[in-house]
């Protein structure tokens, strides 16, 4: 392997090398700094004689002469089942003091697409235990369904909760033991280290760190590390899914922390920049994260994403939350306002959104009436939002009797449904009934999303009588 | 060229300059603009974008990690093509027509792997093949030479390719076939086979245009009862991301009545091919009752997958749909979203260092948006009979925002503007289609075939419908400020009756058995009753009849069952009476 100490440039994160032999893109690069460090690279772009190499630990300390190594080969994860109950740092080196980790295979993290022609749709509904998750915006295995946060609002508490409580009722009543399939990868990328000790803690204290394995990138360290970390995390997930049967969710946060960093590895290389100065190819990008999670036809496993971002300003037409909301099969919204109620988890339902659930719930999966209880559950809730702006204006008298049980259906809503806490795990039947019970509150004939024999079946006469009671 | 060609004009082969993502440049490669090239040591398929001096640019329609400078480039001298034949439909192609079911079973892998060419069509595959001509019959270009049955429901015709001269026909042999094989010979020397291949940059010729007269019947209420599109028509559907532009693209590719469907999925998401390849088997085309499959023809080239081959897959689409239009049919492509399209433009074009337009797309992306629209159209044939292409395409706004350049570019070209609104589909009111910002420019020349084939007074009759929802809009500005209890009573009707439109006859569950698809004629009959409702009210409040009485009659609410009512004429007609009766009986 040649080496060379022929650095022209360093600018930001890059640095720029004359070579005499060709030096593919994506290849992986050793330099070597005059304090004898070894930094760890990749190639952004090969020309005859000229290479662009993206440091991922940052450029301090490098100068004309750290000599520069091309390793033949782009980036690789070293992966075998042993990595459950380990920790790595944001480059996959292993921080735990555990033992050394003997590889199975060496993949490629830059992971292939999945043939659309080789997927199986996801339809296996997860139960998350939270009520605004499983009963109107459902989770299913294989699905990418990322949480819109905002900064300082407890979105770590809901990713751990669902973490915690997630199951697949069937199976449970099957007896196979299916607890042994299930793996989380979490991947932190650029959160605080109080912010991960959170979850650290909340892995040990529910024995999860066992069939868990946890990338770091921290706040403090190096940013362009975090365009790797979650493709490590990644291919971790389809090595553990589609290998070894498991089924696994990975949690990544904060996607805004990796944005950032793509932004700054563009504007280091003086690229034109698209909107508010993130690359024009972030799409594809976070595409080729997020398109990650599925299932495929003829394998046990399943790949989950949820992935966590803060939007900036709470601005859910950022780019950040933009391009993913495109990209991803849902959302679920973490929303200021109902936080500030305290409502726990503060899921507002208006905004949020799975794509997958249609297919995931129902007859047999969950219950007949699953989809037209949430159709009339959103419908209702949206109704009361609207009445609340226009109750400031005019008041409450000057409503109608109908208005005013919109109104109360919205209050309701919010302190029963979605108010639960983080350690209330609800089984959907349980969720459902819920909804029943606020549904009912309104004569039978509002109810026009929900089928007529559903109405006879699980309509609850005294609570509309109690409704009637109050209203005189 | 396409993938089953040979590689016989083989030039002189390129050296790998430089590498930055999916563009490679090449030094002394004899190439044309667009041909297509192999690059690398793994062969990657690629297509020339510029040339400059000594020095050619590649776009490369695979993944580029590892390729380096040094690495052969071999030219083709072909430019990008499909191969087109029997075994289209019932397919599922990437952007540049190799068959995904194909490269799984080459690659051994659910994972794309580089490097593996296929054939957009079954080489080895024989086909029945029956003539319609005979031996002393003059043919041209264009003209249908045989049939030879596709699938289930389709009849592949077999003509005269558009670059042959044509001649007399001297042999015609009915026979099973593979797609290589001579079925017609004409006496100009020239062998028909059932392969053709075609540049997909290179609109398929044809006579002409023609001004449409019949609409691509949905099957939606919003759509054919407010917004129809013409067989031959354009339209787009703009929205923010979770608005429904793939559930309405899906809606209109299971149910409307095209004969052949061609849906790009460019740029968005895998899962969402997939369950077009799992549904379609199973549904039934409401025309011919046979699996739906049987007359689509899938492409997919997903938001993960090489962003130059995301680029071509819409020229893929529309060359195919022009190959099955050629044979008299009406054919609907649907592109999902077109905005990938235009980003993976703007992304090799900002790698060219072009000099960028607004919002950083090329200065030619109107240009490109149109060429694309303007493939679609009825067409007066090279053979001289009809057929159609009707273009739908989603547009992805960022932030949903539709001043961007995209949406204001395709707006200027399509007549059919199918607008999403974030916030109807936050409250589930789903299609989301905005009826205040939502038009259709078709609506007149469509209204004769409505009037002849719905119903005589249909034209009508969605005119007061728009009329009521008009008015409702204005008078929710007041309701906003006062409260509806406010309001005159013959107002509060009119909400009333508007909010019978929304939710009864606007709003259509795509997940529903029955309410999926409603037949223009259920369309009309569910307005009707509305309008049934409408009058009878007003006539009981001139009457002196209370608002609150009226809208209180036990039926009223069963007007939002029309949709998913299972014997829905029956159960209208039922409706009708009870209306009637129970509001009659307040005065
Ligand atoms: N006609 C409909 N009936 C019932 N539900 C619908 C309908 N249209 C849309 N939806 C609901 O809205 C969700 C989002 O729709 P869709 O996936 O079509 O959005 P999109 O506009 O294509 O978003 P993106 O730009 O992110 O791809 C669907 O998963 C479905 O739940
Ligand atoms: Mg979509």
């Amino acid at each position: 392997m040649k080496e060379y100490q022929t650095i022209t440039e360093i600018s930001g994160p890059l640095v720029f090398a004359e070579v005499d032999e060709p030096v593919g893109y994506d290849e992986i690069v050793e330099i070597e700094t005059p304090d004898g460090d070894t930094l760890r690279g990749q190639v952004l772009e090969s020309s005859e004689g000229l290479v662009s190499i993206q440091v991922f630990e940052g450029t301090g300390g490098i100068d004309r002469n750290a000599s520069v190594r091309f390793l033949g080969e782009t980036m690789k994860m070293p992966v075998t089942e042993d990595l459950l109950g380990r920790v790595l740092d944001g480059s996959g080196n292993p921080i735990d003091d555990g033992p050394e980790i003997v590889p199975e295979e060496r993949r490629d993290i830059v992971g292939a697409a999945i043939n659309p022609y080789s997927r199986e749709y996801p339809e296996e509904f997860i139960q998350t235990g939270v009520s605004t998750i499983d009963g109107m915006n459902t989770l299913v295995r294989g699905q990418k369904l990322p949480i819109f946060s905002g900064s300082g609002l407890p979105h770590n508490d809901l990713a751990l909760q669902i973490a915690r409580q997630a199951t697949v009722p069937e199976e449970e009543d099957g007896g196979d033991d299916e607890a042994s399939d299930f793996a989380v990868i979490f991947g932190a990328i650029g959160i605080t280290a109080e912010e991960a000790n959170e979850f650290m803690q909340d892995f040990e204290r529910t024995g999860a760190l066992e069939r868990s394995v946890v990338f770091m990138n921290l706040a403090d360290d190096p940013a362009v590390e975090r365009t790797v970390t979650p493709r490590l995390a990644l291919t971790t997930a389809e090595y553990l899914a589609f290998e070894k049967d498991y089924h696994v969710l990975v949690i990544l946060t904060d996607i805004t922390n990796y944005c950032e960093a793509l932004r700054e590895i563009g504007a280091a290389r003086e690229e034109v920049p698209g909107r508010r100065g993130y690359p024009g190819y972030m799409y594809t990008d976070l595409a080729q994260l997020y398109e990650r999670a599925g299932r495929i036809e003829g394998r046990e496993g399943s790949v989950t994403q949820i992935p966590i971002l803060t939007m900036p300003s709470d601005d859910i037409t950022h780019p950040i939350p933009d391009l993913t909301g495109y990209i991803t099969e849902g959302q679920i919204i973490v929303d200021r306002s109902l936080n500030s109620q305290g409502a726990k988890p503060p899921i507002d339902v208006s905004d949020s959104l799975s794509r997958l659930m249609d297919d995931g719930i129902g007859e047999g999966l969950t219950r007949g009436d699953h989809s037209d209880v949430s159709a009339q559950l959103y419908a209702a809730y949206a109704e009361g939002k609207d009445l609340r702006d226009l109750v400031n204006i005019v008041g409450r008298e000057a409503l109608s009797e109908r208005d005013n049980k919109y109104l109360d259906f919205a209050d309701r809503f919010e302190e029963e449904f979605v108010q639960q806490g983080y350690d209330t795990d609800r089984t959907i039947i349980e969720t459902l009934e819920i909804g029943w019970e606020l549904l009912s509150m309104f004569p039978k004939e509002e109810l026009n999303r929900i089928d007529e024999d559903a109405i006879e079946e699980y309509y609850l006469e005294d609570e509309s009588e109690v409704a009637e009671a109050t209203a005189d | 060229m396409s993938q089953a060609q040979d590689t016989e004009t083989v030039r002189e082969d390129g050296i790998i300059e430089s590498v930055s993502g999916p563009v490679v440049t090449a030094a002394d490669l004899d190439a044309r603009m667009n041909d297509v090239v192999y690059v690398g040591d793994e062969g990657l398929m690629g297509e020339v974008i510029e040339i400059e001096g000594n020095l050619t640019t590649i776009q490369v329609y695979e993944e580029t990690s590892g390729v380096g400078p040094g690495e052969p480039v071999e030219n083709t001298g072909e430019p990008l093509s499909v191969d087109l034949g029997p075994g289209m439909l019932d397919s599922i192609y990437d952007g540049v027509q190799r068959p995904l079911d194909v490269l799984e079973s080459k690659m051994g892998t659910a994972f794309l792997d580089r490097g593996v060419d296929a054939p957009g069509i079954d080489l080895e595959k024989t086909w029945e093949f029956t003539p319609t001509v005979s031996v002393g019959d003059t043919v041209a270009p264009g003209d249908i030479v045989g049939e030879v049955p596709e699938t289930e429901s389709i009849t592949h015709k077999v003509m005269v390719p558009p670059d042959y001269d044509g001649g007399d026909v001297t042999a015609a042999e009915e026979g099973e076939f593979t797609v290589d094989e001579p079925v017609v010979e004409l006496d100009s020397g020239e062998a028909v086979t059932m392969h053709q291949e075609w540049p997909v940059r290179q609109a398929r010729p044809a006579l002409e245009k023609q001004s449409p007269t019949i609409p691509l019947v949905s099957g939606q209420r919003i759509q054919d009862g407010l917004f129809p599109i013409a067989k031959g028509g354009t339209a787009a559907i703009p929205g923010p991301f979770g608005s429904g532009k793939t559930v309405t693209q899906h809606q209109l590719a299971k149910w409307s009545d095209a004969d052949i469907v061609v849906y790009v999925g460019c740029g968005e998401r895998g899962n969402e091919m997939t369950e077009v390849i799992e549904d379609f088997p199973e549904l039934e085309d409401p025309k011919t009752g046979k699996p739906l499959m049987s007359r689509t023809c899938l492409i997919a080239n997903t938001s993960n997958m090489p962003v130059a081959a995301r680029e071509s897959c819409i020229y893929t689409g529309i060359t195919i749909a022009e190959y099955f239009r050629d044979m008299g049919y009406d054919v609907a492509l649907m592109a999902d979203s077109t905005s990938r399209w235009a980003e993976a433009m703007r992304e090799i074009s900002s790698r060219l260092e072009e000099m960028p337009g607004e919002e950083g797309y090329p200065a030619y992306l109107a240009a490109s948006l149109s060429e694309f629209y303007e493939r679609a159209g009825l067409f007066e044939l090279l053979n001289g009979d009809q057929g159609s292409i009707s273009a739908i395409g989603a547009v992805s706004p960022p932030g949903g925002d539709f001043s961007e350049p995209v949406t204001q570019n395709t707006l200027r070209i399509v007549k059919t503007f199918w607008a999403l609104d974030a916030d109807l589909a936050n409250r589930r009111h789903f299609p989301s289609i905005n009826w205040n910002d939502s038009y259709s420019l078709y609506t007149q020349q469509l209204d004769p075939w409505y009037r002849e084939n719905v119903a005589e007074d249909f034209p009508e009759i969605r005119q007061w419908a728009v009329d009521v929802l008009d008015e409702e809009d204005e008078l929710q500005e007041i309701v906003q400020l006062v409260g509806k209890d406010a309001l005159p009573e013959d107002q509060q009707l009119t909400l009333e009756v508007a909010r019978y439109l929304r939710e009864a006859w606007l709003q259509q569950n795509a997940f529903h058995d029955v309410d999926t698809f409603c037949p223009p004629e259920k369309t009309y009959q569910m307005l009707q009753a509305i309008k049934t409702f409408n009058d009878e009210a007003f006539a009981a409040l001139d009457a002196g009849v209370p608002v609150g009485e009226i809208t209180g009659v036990d039926a009223a609410p069963r007007l939002n069952r029309m949709g998913t009512a299972e014997e829905w004429d029956e159960f209208i007609d039922e409706l009708e009476s009870n209306l009637e009766a129970q509001i009659r009986e307040l005065y």
